[in-house]
């Protein structure tokens, strides 16, 4: 996969983070996701249309998706409940936008995002697409996000 | 000063309220989509609309062109605060009417700045 592809989101991951959520996360090495792929608790996935497609995805466990809501909407909060999933939907939102901004070449669209929540649970793309993992640590813990695109 | 937040997003709303409670701006009201801007800027006198784009029902583009297209509500600004943040967006956005624009993310010293640049 072509690292222009993937390189807009691991950076507006680490711009939307040090912005809105206090922590500046460090990318680990990313790698070519091989199905089932990791088990996640909350993950949220804004699909990606138009000249380019496929989604973004950006999983947490649940202890680090409540410390990063935590800052992000600047109160405390301590079970994964509809503020926190709606939360990591406007986290995926505002990284998917961001990466747009540098993709604007190929006219991305982006879909309204969409929230999974259930321990371990994997999220599945789709096999035609290749799909990038790009695994971050930060001060409230461990998270990935994951790249699945393609040009149309 | 009265203003409307409009945002799909009940954690947007949450963060730019307190964002905006921390610039002493307390006369606050929410709105969901741009439908339900609509409805509030024709019922009410504000005097600033914070606008997402994305929304479900109506856009906040759409809606944005609805406040202009109103002589009662044409002059109300509106400021966009979206993650679209596309040049040419920005452009369609200004083309559309849009007061100012913010690009998510964005620091509260962002949001303070277009404030002052509205006189606010």
């Amino acid at each position: 996969m072509r690292a222009e592809l993937i390189n807009p989101f691991l950076k507006a991951t680490v711009s939307t983070f040090t912005t809105m959520v206090n922590t500046t996360p460090t990318p680990g090495k990313p790698f070519v996701k091989v199905e089932p792929g990791l088990s996640h608790d909350v993950s949220g996935i804004i699909g990606l249309s138009g000249g380019a497609k496929g989604a973004v995805i950006i999983s947490f466990p649940s202890e680090t998706a409540l410390t990063t809501v935590s800052a992000f909407i600047g109160t405390s909060v301590t079970t994964v409940d509809a503020d926190v999933t709606d939360a990591v939907g406007e986290l995926a939102n505002i990284i998917a936008g961001a990466a747009k901004a540098d993709l604007s070449g190929l006219n991305v669209n982006i879909s309204l995002p969409s929230v999974v929540v259930g321990t371990n649970h994997k999220v599945n793309t789709p096999k035609d697409i290749p799909s990038v993992v790009i695994p971050f640590s930060c001060t409230h813990g461990e998270f990935v996000v994951e790249v699945c695109i393609a040009l149309t | 000063m009265k203003i409307l937040l409009v945002d799909d997003s009940n954690t947007m709303r949450r963060i730019q309220r307190n964002t905006l409670s921390g610039l002493g701006f307390t006369d606050v009201d929410e709105a969901e989509d741009g439908a339900d801007a609509v409805a509030k800027v024709q019922a009410g006198n504000y005097d600033l609309v914070l606008m997402d784009w994305n929304m479900p029902n109506m856009t906040g583009i759409e809606a944005l062109k609805a406040i202009r297209a109103n002589a009662q509500t044409a002059a109300v600004p509106v400021i966009m605060v979206t993650s679209e943040s596309e040049k040419t967006r920005i452009l369609e956005a200004i083309q559309s009417g849009a007061t100012n624009y913010i690009v998510k993310p964005f620091t509260p010293d962002v949001l303070r700045e277009k404030l002052a640049a509205l006189g606010k």
